[in-house]
């Protein structure tokens, strides 16, 4: 695996359909950067629940990374995928480049592609 | 978790030297807490454990962790641990300790077994438990092994109401437990060619995605989701699952036994039911059909407070998917009608053909039958030593040993009364009683001060270790053990990646240099830990390799455990004949054991005892009906409060309210609010829950805060926000088995700075506790 240079921006992409805000990206965020109590390279943000006129309930989580996230370049360059990719408890984090990640993203709704 | 794998970095191994670390890949049981055993790759550097990853290769999790193994290193290396064992010094609950060594600890604890021995008899030591993880097996084998006493519990926990009645009932149904099977007995998972993918999983008492409970990955579920499985949630409230669910049933606590009935009926009367299996593999039918005609959907609408249409819809939709699993938790025996609910529930599995077909319920055992957890060591025990159990002889169950603990809540009045003798003593492996399992825990504070002599096992300094020990032993933690995992399958091994932290041992050492001290004549043959672990994967025809080949193999599924209708090829029964290991040899839809008994054959509706259907008057003052223990993403039950990065994301106990009802009261959210009813009251910070019935409030288990003094009166602020305060002890199903813990009821007002002069745990430990409960 590499990282950003010039000729190749990375990113992550993110099945947000299934994803159930169980902190996992954020304390692994965490370790890796080694990050202090109230700092987070990524952070799950929360819409709903709310109930639509249908009667279905709408509940969103959508991790976000934060300015501190450097998509693991030190885990990236040993050959290893992001903290938060690798350990999420819904398997719905990708790691790679981003024209790669936009094809991945046609197949299926609700997915979020994040440049960095 | 990630599909491709980088294969240099991420190899099949069990230790290799990548760089400067040492890489260990095994998995992970204790501590901390967990139900489950995930794979992990311990990177370790001259002997210290730097970095923790999920192992991608471990089929039962592949690659995914939750908090508490991501956060390992904040836990293992917390300068909070015991590190030594301690002697106390000054009065019990002064929290004064005397640093000692290992010997003189077991000098302690050898000269204390010899005088009760002499003067009262070893029935007079009596061992608690947790819940279930790596320190279940240890404990009990001290307790009957070494110490040879029959008295071993679990920690208060009123009517055994943690996954003994849902095991119980499948045992008597149908001779083994029942899983739901999304995968995970299978080394090629989703890639089996025999397993199908469950076309619906009826999530029912319980939000995996947090508990993880009962050896099963929550997020199993979200993989199910992710390739078109349906769900039906059955919980009093809105879970991120109920929310995706196709349908949410929002079951008034304490009531699922009638919940099931009605789909019972449902199922019956629409002829839903799976012909071939009923006829040819079961026994009683024709009287369930007689008694669910008591439950019709109208009738069980107004015990639920379910809408009739959503039964029916939710009923028929899951007998008619081809496959469907059930997915049970701790609701389910947290209520006096658990067993009751648990047959009915299993009795569901049966009729619609569910029961070990893939992507159903399939029969599990531990793998290679290499696990015997609480009830090890039982058969040290004499038969006239038996009949000193505390309790057990007033329930048939137990009396059968279908359950290897005594029964609790007859434990509390045996510490109550002396009678039928005075506890001399009690060890305390992994449990913490008065913080989290024991109902009316202010009760059990009370009765525990009265055992002369306690040993805590554990690895932090705890309220109830402060409360009541004389002795305390610091406990390894998983990645410094070798030890194994049989729960289910795979079997998989334990294997230290760390060196020991300070002065701490594993139970499994503590097993064995006790066992040397006090009975010799069992434990002398082990030189050392291997030996002795090669001893139990090796017994009563178990593996025929040892220890260290299991390190080496890491993970070693069972094909016995993912071979689907078990029943049809006789491999259940001893005489290896068709059909379940039950009296007739079939399903039991009655239960001629539970008639023997003395108990109804047939499952039915329990009303909680408290509740606006027989307690209306008492609901004029307390209004709502209360749940408890809903679990945290980080902590697991009164575990890890000591940790700063689980504090960030739990940082209070919560209590949740739906905001309409709320703001009656005047409460909003983030307010300190009490929780309170006869037996006691407890204070949390109210969270809106929308989806919660109004009538209904949910509080959390497990809190105490070793950031606040230890000593008494302040003892960890242990009572302050313990929900326990409101439950019950001594109050269960017919059977024995489930109490009310998530069926009672409270009133909740605002804190203010009148109404919280004195503390709850200045209460507990200095004003003999609450009026109601000095009565």
């Amino acid at each position: 695996m590499q990282k950003n240079d010039d000729a190749v921006r990375y990113g992550l992409l993110i099945d947000y359909e299934f994803c159930t805000n169980c902190h996992t990206c954020e304390v692994a965020c965490k370790k890796e950067l080694g990050l202090k109590s109230g700092e987070y390279g990524i952070k799950v943000l929360e819409d709903g629940p709310r109930q639509n006129g249908d009667g279905k309930w709408e509940w969103s989580y959508l991790p976000v990374p934060t300015s501190l996230c450097d998509l693991c370049e030190k885990r990236v360059a040993e050959g290893r995928k992001p903290t938060c990719v690798h350990h999420c408890q819904s398997g719905i984090m990708y790691y790679g480049p981003v024209e790669e990640l936009v094809k991945k993203m046609a197949d299926k709704p609700k997915m979020v592609l994040y440049s960095k | 978790m990630s599909e491709e794998l980088n294969k240099e970095l991420y190899r099949t191994e069990s230790r290799w030297q990548e760089g400067e670390y040492t890489v260990t890949r095994t998995s992970v049981w204790t501590a901390p807490g967990c139900h489950n055993g995930c794979g992990v790759l311990l990177y370790s550097k001259n002997g210290k454990l730097e970095k923790i990853e999920g192992d991608p290769n471990a089929p039962f999790n592949r690659g995914r962790l939750c908090l508490r193994c991501i956060n390992m290193i904040e836990q293992v290396y917390s300068s909070e641990r015991l590190k030594w064992p301690l002697k106390r010094v000054g009065e019990k609950g002064e929290n004064k300790w005397q640093r000692i060594t290992w010997d003189e600890a077991y000098d302690i604890i050898e000269n204390k077994y010899n005088e009760i021995k002499d003067n009262h008899g070893v029935e007079s030591i009596v061992s608690l438990v947790g819940t279930g993880r790596n320190s279940m097996w240890q404990p009990a084998v001290i307790t009957r092994a070494i110490f040879g006493s029959p008295n071993l519990s679990f920690g208060f926990l009123s009517g055994d109401s943690c996954y003994q009645p849902r095991m119980t009932a499948n045992l008597i149904k149908l001779g083994d437990c029942v899983i739901s099977d999304c995968s995970q007995a299978h080394p090629l998972r989703e890639k089996n060619p025999e397993w199908e993918k469950p076309e619906v999983i009826v999530v029912w008492g319980n939000n995996p995605l947090v508990s993880n409970g009962d050896g099963f990955i929550g997020h199993w579920l979200v993989d199910m989701m992710r390739l078109g499985t349906k769900l039906i949630v059955i919980d009093p409230a809105l879970t991120w699952l109920a929310a995706k669910a196709d349908i949410w049933l929002r079951v008034r606590p304490g009531s699922d036994a009638a919940l099931a009935m009605a789909f019972l009926n449902v199922i019956i009367n629409e002829d839903l039911y799976d012909h071939d299996f009923v006829e040819t593999w079961t026994y009683g039918f024709d009287d369930l059909v007689e008694r669910v005609q008591e439950y019709s959907p109208e009738k069980v609408a107004d015990i639920t407070w379910i809408p009739k249409e959503q039964i029916i819809e939710a009923a028929r939709m899951y007998a008619k998917a081809k496959p469907a699993a059930i997915q049970w938790g701790l609701a389910v025996d947290m209520q006096m009608a658990a067993m009751e609910a648990s047959s009915a529930i299993t009795d569901l599995m049966a009729m619609t053909g569910n029961i070990d077909v893939p992507g159903g319920n399939i029969i599990q055992r531990y793998a290679y039958n290499r696990s015997k957890k609480y009830g090890s060591a039982i058969e040290y025990i004499s038969e006239e030593m038996l009949l000193k159990r505390i309790g057990t002889y007033e329930s048939p169950i137990h009396e059968s040993g279908y359950t290897p603990f005594i029964p609790p809540d007859k434990l509390l009045e045996c510490l109550e009364t002396g009678r039928p003798y005075p506890v001399q003593m009690l060890w305390l492996q992994g449990t913490n009683p008065i913080a989290n399992m024991a109902g009316e825990a202010p009760r059990v504070y009370a009765a525990m001060k009265k055992v002369p002599f306690c040993v805590a096992v554990d690895l932090f300094m705890t309220p109830s270790a402060v409360a009541f020990a004389d002795v305390i032993l610091p406990a390894a933690m998983s990645v410094e053990r070798d030890s194994f995992r049989a729960w289910w399958t795979p079997l998989r091994s334990i294997t230290k990646g760390a060196e020991l932290y300070e002065q701490c041992k594993s139970d499994e050492e503590i097993v064995l240099d006790l066992g040397k001290r006090i009975r010799p004549d069992r434990f002398s043959q082990y030189n050392n830990i291997k030996e002795y672990l090669d001893q139990l994967l090796q017994e009563d025809g178990g593996v025929d390799y040892d220890f260290d080949t299991l390190v080496e193999k890491v993970n070693d599924f069972w094909d016995w455990d993912y071979t689907y209708k078990k029943y049809e090829k006789g491999m259940l029964r001893k005489d290896e004949q068709p059909g379940f290991v039950t009296p007739t040899g079939l399903y039991e839809f009655t239960s001629p054991l539970f008639d023997v008994w003395g108990f109804d054959m047939l499952p039915k509706h329990i009303e909680p005892v408290e509740g606006p259907y027989t307690t209306p008057e008492l609901m004029r003052e307390y209004p709502f009906v209360l749940t408890t223990g809903n679990r945290l993403w980080g902590c697991f039950h009164s575990e890890h409060r000591q940790m700063p990065t689980m504090r960030e994301v739990h940082p209070d106990p919560m209590m949740d309210i739906n905001p309409k009802a709320a703001d009656k009261l005047g409460i909003n959210e983030g307010d300190w609010v009490w929780l309170e009813n006869r037996r006691g009251r407890c204070k949390q910070k109210a969270r809106f829950n929308v989806g919660l019935d109004p009538r209904v409030v949910r509080g959390e288990h497990g809190w105490w805060f070793p950031e606040k003094e230890g000593a008494e009166p302040t003892l960890f602020g242990v009572f302050d926000s313990n929900i326990n305060n409101l439950t019950t002890m001594g109050v269960h199903g017919p059977t024995h088995y489930g109490a009310p813990y998530k069926s009672t009821i409270c009133k909740v007002y605002k804190v203010t700075e009148e109404n919280d002069r004195v503390s709850p745990t200045e209460i507990v430990t200095r004003r003999g506790g609450f009026s109601y409960a000095k009565k």
